[in-house]
């Protein structure tokens, strides 16, 4: 039954439809495929039993003649969404046995449109990290492998299991949830595709908070249709979510494959970072070329504020996660520690039930919120916000999409940027800028490096553009070709 | 600025996290290793410049004052570490 757990999502749904399999076969085909990749660690839980019954009510619904538009396809849910009855954890331990009485709109919209849910998916604590080296669940595996070694490698974060599953066939695509580059550094870095929509665009009720000013839903899946398919049901305005946008959402699905000849594609000489690896300068060059060729017009642009990007986004996510992780106090759900007073038991809830780098960016986001600092550092970085927004304006005079990579790196090895918070989060140089500007990001694979390990390319776009992005994104992928998959070690 | 173990015991009891004595220096380094990289912000000519607290440029919605979810005291409770008859059941709050 391999070759169920192989199809594009746009695939299956469409041999769902035509009775050529059914949900119940496509289900058991992937559950057994997850069983047996236990070793990536990439579903923190499995529900075999709520995926079959759900399962058999998209084949009643297919023999019906009803159905939604991803009927009987089953997804993984990335940890971070409210599941109701499900343990959702968001790769914390102070979240451990928390089953919400609630589900999040995102999957609900999933639901609705008669997806199957495999289970939930791995990611770091609270989604801090860029390794999926912070969940309290243990780290997850890339299925990709440096050619020639056995080195486990990360599938980058936040949203590693994500990725993983995906890029593994464990499942047709899964959820993720993008803060500063979540989504689309493991797409990179798993060979899969990764959008960020618009801020606004999914709702983000029900969702675990982590900076809520940037945090957003999106898809990883296998292709770019894939993408257009799955984001086209995960959004829509939401009147439980203040920040969802009150806007139609359009058949993204229309726009792939779209001609993109006259489209003006931006260049930011900005991202030419430091000792960038030359192979991924060769395939942002690689990048531009193809672009070139399906007609684009090619244009420099300057993005002078970016490279305060990274440290604009230190304080203003980490101010908003100690806020918001303020709910964590151990009296009216998840875990409580014992102690002698009230604020005893506080402190030692919270000591315990965070990990260090969720504990880091609780205490640097106080320190910047606290009087006397306040204005030093957490206003100056909402004015350089401001900065590095107004630069993206100023370039869509010129240019309707921008071209860069998606990381600076290809996947590295677990356990090889821990020493040090800050070069791990140099990682998300590329992909920052976006959630601070509340853009839409799409990280497409592009090719492989010298050691065999998948590359992305990035397209960010205007405000609620993001057809623009799937037209431009699928003309990258019919260049690049992409069909590399890592080779089956785990099972 | 630099931050001393001073400061971060101060912060973290303002954060409500148990910081034994011995992780007060080390926490130190790591965040006066971190505050010092985003000190380059101050490069920034932000002069004039309205702070930007969110991506959504929409004034935020407004609904009418009325109940429109609860009533469900069960699947409130469901997930609380000690409940009893219907209550969260706390540490003692005023001695």
């Amino acid at each position: 039954m391999t070759e169920l757990t192989a199809l594009t999502l746009t695939d299956a749904v469409e041999g769902l439809r035509t009775k050529r399999f059914s949900a119940e076969e496509i289900t058991r085909a992937h559950l057994e495929a997850m069983e047996g990749a236990r070793t990536l660690n990439a579903f923190t839980v499995e529900t075999p039993d709520r995926a079959l019954e759900m399962a058999r009510a998209s084949d009643a619904r297919i023999a019906r003649g009803e159905g939604g538009p991803l009927e009987g396809a089953p997804l993984g849910v990335k940890d971070l969404f409210s599941t109701e009855g499900v343990e959702t954890t968001a790769g914390s331990r102070i979240l451990q046995g928390f089953k919400p009485p609630y589900e999040s709109t995102v999957t609900a919209n999933l639901w609705r449109d008669g997806a199957v849910m495999l289970g939930k998916l791995n990611m770091d604590e609270f989604a801090m990290g860029s390794s999926n080296e912070t969940s309290a669940w243990g780290p997850v595996a890339n299925p990709w492998r440096s050619r020639g070694s056995n080195a486990s490698l990360t599938p980058g974060g936040s949203s590693g299991g994500s990725a993983s599953a995906v890029a593994a066939d464990l499942c047709l695509g899964a959820t993720a949830s993008d803060t500063g580059g979540s989504i689309r550094q493991p797409a990179a870095f798993t060979g899969t595709v990764g959008i960020k929509p618009t801020y606004g665009r999914c709702s983000r009720w029900g969702m675990v908070a982590f900076a809520s000013s940037l945090d957003q839903a999106g898809p990883i899946t296998r292709s770019v249709s894939d993408a257009a398919l799955m984001l086209r049901s995960m959004s829509g305005h939401d009147p439980k979510d203040s920040t969802s946008l009150p806007v139609e959402t359009p058949d993204f699905t229309q726009f792939v494959g779209r001609d993109v000849r006259g489209l003006r594609v931006g260049v930011p000489r900005e991202y030419r970072v430091d000792g960038m690896p030359a192979e991924i300068e060769q395939l942002w060059e690689q990048g531009v070329a193809w672009l070139r060729d399906a007609g684009c017009e090619i244009v420099e642009v300057s993005l002078p504020h970016t490279r305060y990007a990274l440290p604009a986004y230190y304080i203003v996510a980490p101010a908003e996660a100690s806020s918001n992780l303020a709910r964590y106090d151990g009296m009216r759900f998840g875990y409580r520690a014992g102690g002698g007073t009230l604020t005893e038991v506080y402190e030692n809830t919270r000591a315990e039930g965070f990990g260090d780098e969720v504990k880091r960016r609780i205490l640097i986001g106080t320190y910047v919120l606290s009087a006397g600092f306040y204005d030093a550092y957490y206003l100056r970085a909402l004015k350089v916000r401001r900065r590095i927004a107004d630069d993206f304006d100023r370039a869509w005079e010129t240019c309707d999409a921008l071209l860069t990579p998606s990381t600076p790196t290809a996947a590295f090895a677990l356990g090889d940027k821990d020493a040090d918070p800050v070069t791990m989060y140099l990682n998300d140089v590329f992909t920052v800028p976006a959630n601070l500007a509340g853009l839409p990001g799409i990280s497409v694979p592009a090719g492989l490096d010298a050691n065999g390990l998948p590359l992305g390319l990035q397209l960010v776009g205007r405000a609620l553009d993001e057809g623009t992005l799937f037209s431009l994104a699928g003309a990258l992928e019919q260049a690049a070709a992409f069909r590399a998959k890592p080779e089956r070690w785990w099972s | 600025m630099a931050v001393d173990a001073e400061t971060v015991r101060r912060v973290a009891r303002l954060a409500r996290i148990a910081e034994p004595e011995a992780r007060l220096d080390p926490l130190a380094r790591e965040i006066s290793g971190i505050l010092g990289w985003i000190e380059q912000l101050n490069e920034v000519d932000v002069e004039g410049v309205e702070p930007m607290a969110t991506a959504v440029h929409a004034t935020q919605p407004l609904r009418e004052d009325v109940v429109a979810d609860g009533g469900d005291p069960a699947r409130v409770l469901g997930n609380a570490p000690r409940s009893d008859d219907g209550f969260f059941v706390v540490p003692k709050v005023v001695e």
